[in-house]
């Protein structure tokens, strides 16, 4: 049965007790004692659970105090010279998203002409082909294994168009495909959600890069028009290469990272 | 006799005439309306108009009819656009400059020096010096004969954001991040004194009096982030006047040429100050954001003062008064001063602050915040650059919109025309340098070929801070991120 508010009615109609803030102020002043009593001789779980509490308000305190006493010292205004100068005109825009240019060409070209990018996952587990592959059994008595199914994710280009089924030797299922990946910058530290243009390279054999398939370690390339970057010959890149680092069939994302 | 007529009466029947009036930029008739054939090119009209005002040398002029430029014969603009011939046609005479200048097209020299990102360069109003402000806390006199560093001068305490050449060419006053002014000889690279101090946040702009108001150079303004602007006297080396009144930042000033100071501020006002007593003498609001920059009709005859494109020098500060005040007055003509703001509402604003406290009009386009605004030096266009990767051209006068450069990938950032008025320069984050020709040439027929990309100057491996074209015309000095500047040639 509800009891009501027959406290506050009482004390709206009589008042308090003459000595009930008194009896209040002891009370609270005494509390303190009594809770470190029950501190020190808390065991097991409930020893556990106070002196957990008892840390977080420690903790907080402190920090309050910090912040208090930060604002009252007073601090010189940051007087030294910082780095990455910017003009007056971009002194108070905040600039998050600059991009940067691109290494010099002369890395890109020492590259390119040895055929292998110094890239950052640069071993892959290899994957089987009874991995990769799974078998289609076809026929009315299904008797035919011919047929292969794909069991990590691909990228299909736009301008794909299926065989007929009695040619279709690989099926791409439309699940595991692909059309955009969240590849990082490492030098910006930031991701981008960019579109693929095309697998460039899957490190498990040639069949699986024509097919379009990436697991970890493929080398795709990705449209990065968005994020602006030119060359030192001043034209502006469009496609760039990026590496897979996770495994795309497990996630169901593509996380890749940019190859500078 | 008979068949002599008959020939006449042919030859009427296939050159067509047509009625024009040619008058000249505000509108008043240079002759009578007269009668000119139609096959009749800018070539003809050039020498009627040479003729019409007794010049004795002949001047270029371009023609325009309702705001078009008339580049094929007349014949071509008639059919294309079905004028009626009844009526007398107006033909709009503009002068252009006698000298052209030529595009710069290769990076001359590639002087490194500064230890930290290139923040503001400047040619002296002569073109014969280059100094160059950066985060390295230096400031750098360079020599442009042997385009190798001259003086390098330091003292200041953070970045020097900007540096601005007085107008005799013999001080350079340089303004840090910290807040104090510096002044400096460029004779010797030594201070001239100790720092000048009062502002409490940093330096956003200086602008120096115009010489044809006094000579020799003296006062200049300072603005600052704090929100005031300061008016200093380089002999006294003190500050003269202090003008607060806005609420945020000065992102902007520049000193008029009737002797009144711009001040375009974060809080979306201009103020208009006179600078005996500085006193607030006009307020214009209208901006829905921040303001970012000021240009002035009349800016690049008040930047070269007496200085022109034949390179004289003046041996006394009377006489450059007196030849400044000619060309300013040449320039400046019977109409107002006009003043062009660019905002962060992505708008700019046309205005004639002598005139009226309200907008002449809105220049609306750009999708991005307009960074930097730039008259051109005949004071007929007017440039704006913006972060929506593009640069627009506008008509100085009425602030109609004319064509759009577009060619960079990045937020353009600075922009600077040459002194005969026929290409802009622009430098953006994307590290590249454009050339645009404007307007276009006479002799070339398609004018949308012209209003495309002159040059492309890649070199700078990071983002462009600032540009200039030297008053002379011949060289182009950048700087950017990438800590080396950068000379251009044509």
């Amino acid at each position: 049965m509800p009891q009501g508010d027959y406290i506050e009615r009482h004390r709206r109609d009589y008042g308090y007790r003459l000595d009930h803030f008194e009896r209040k102020r002891k009370k609270e002043a005494r509390q303190v004692h009594k809770r470190s009593a029950m501190a020190q001789k808390s065991l097991g779980i409930k020893g556990k659970i106070i002196a957990k509490k008892n840390y977080a308000e420690k903790a907080q305190m402190k920090k309050t105090l910090a912040m208090h006493e930060e604002s009252t010292s007073r601090r010189k205004a940051d007087d030294n010279v910082q780095d990455g100068a910017v003009p007056a005109y971009l002194l108070d825009r905040d600039n998050t998203a600059r991009a940067k240019v691109l290494s010099n060409t002369i890395k890109q070209k020492r590259k390119e002409k040895a055929g292998k990018w110094d890239v950052p996952l640069p071993k892959v587990r290899p994957v089987a082909e009874d991995e990769m592959f799974k078998v289609v059994r076809t026929g009315k008595r299904k008797t035919k294994q011919w047929k292969r199914m794909v069991t990590k994710a691909t990228f299909v280009g736009p301008g794909f168009t299926r065989k007929p089924p009695k040619y279709e030797r690989f099926i791409r299922p439309t699940g595991l495909r692909f059309t955009k990946a969240h590849v990082t910058h490492p030098e910006l530290k930031c991701t981008f959600n960019l579109e693929i243009i095309g697998v460039k390279k899957n490190p498990n054999g040639p069949m699986y890069t024509s097919l379009g398939v990436m697991t970890k370690g493929t080398i795709i390339e990705v449209n990065v028009s968005e994020l602006g970057l030119v060359t030192p010959a001043g034209k502006v890149v469009w496609g760039k290469y990026a590496q897979v680092t996770n495994n795309p069939e497990n996630d169901g994302c593509i996380n890749a990272v940019l190859l500078v | 006799m008979e068949v002599e007529t008959e020939t006449m009466v042919e030859k009427r029947e296939i050159i067509n005439n047509v009625m024009c009036l040619l008058t000249d930029p505000d509108g008043t008739p240079l002759g009578s309306p007269m009668y000119l054939p139609q096959n009749a090119g800018p070539q003809h009209l050039n020498q009627i108009v040479n003729k019409l005002q007794n010049n004795e040398e002949k001047l270029p002029y371009a023609f325009y009819i309702s705001d078009e430029e008339l580049i094929a014969p007349l014949e071509t603009y008639l059919q294309k656009n079905k004028v009626s011939v009844e009526k007398a046609l107006p033909i709009v005479c503009q002068p252009q400059a006698i000298f052209r200048i030529r595009p710069v097209n290769r990076c001359s020299a590639t002087i490194s020096g500064h230890a930290e990102a290139v923040l503001s360069v400047a040619f002296s109003p002569d073109g014969r010096q280059l100094a160059s402000g950066s985060g390295d806390t230096s400031v750098r006199f360079w020599d442009l004969t042997t385009q190798t560093p001259l003086y390098t001068c330091k003292g200041h305490k953070n970045w020097v954001l900007c540096i601005a050449w007085s107008l005799d060419g013999k001080y350079l006053v340089s303004g840090s991040k910290s807040g104090e002014l510096i002044c400096w000889d460029p004779q010797t690279g030594k201070s001239l004194g100790n720092p000048l101090t009062g502002h409490k946040k940093w330096i956003t702009g200086i602008a120096w009096e115009p010489v044809h108001l006094n000579s020799p150079c003296r006062r200049f303004v300072s603005a600052s982030k704090d929100g005031d602007a300061r008016i200093w006297d380089v002999s006294l080396k003190k500050c003269v006047m202090c003008l607060s009144g806005h609420t945020l930042a000065i992102t902007c000033v520049k000193w008029g040429g009737d002797g009144v100071i711009y001040t375009g501020s974060q809080d979306c006002t201009i103020k208009v100050w006179e600078t005996t007593q500085g006193k607030l003498i006009r307020e214009l609001k209208g901006h829905g954001h921040w303001v970012n920059s000021l240009a002035l009709s009349t800016e690049y005859v008040l930047r070269t003062g007496a200085f022109d494109h034949t390179g004289k020098q003046y041996s006394s500060p009377e006489e450059m008064k007196k030849v400044a005040l000619e060309r300013y007055q040449a320039m400046r003509g019977n109409a107002p001063e006009r003043l062009v703001s660019g905002s962060d509402d992505f708008t700019m604003f046309l205005w004639e602050p002598f005139v009226n406290k309200h907008p002449k009009t809105r220049m609306t386009g750009h999708q991005q915040l307009v960074n930097h605004v730039y008259f051109s030096p005949d004071g007929l266009w007017v440039a704006s650059a913006s972060f929506d990767k593009s640069v627009k051209l506008w008509n100085g006068t009425t602030g109609k919109f004319v064509a759009a450069f577009r060619g960079h990938v990045g937020p353009v950032y600075q922009i600077s025309w040459s002194a005969d008025s026929r290409l802009l320069l622009s430098g953006s984050r994307d590290s590249t340098l454009k050339v645009e020709p404007w307007p276009c040439l006479v002799f070339q027929v398609w004018d949308i070929r012209t209003r495309k990309l002159k040059q492309d100057l890649p070199g700078h491996s990071d983002e462009v801070f600032s540009v200039d074209w030297s008053p002379d015309g011949e060289k182009v000095a950048s700087g950017g991120k990438d800590k080396v500047l950068k000379l251009w040639m044509g």
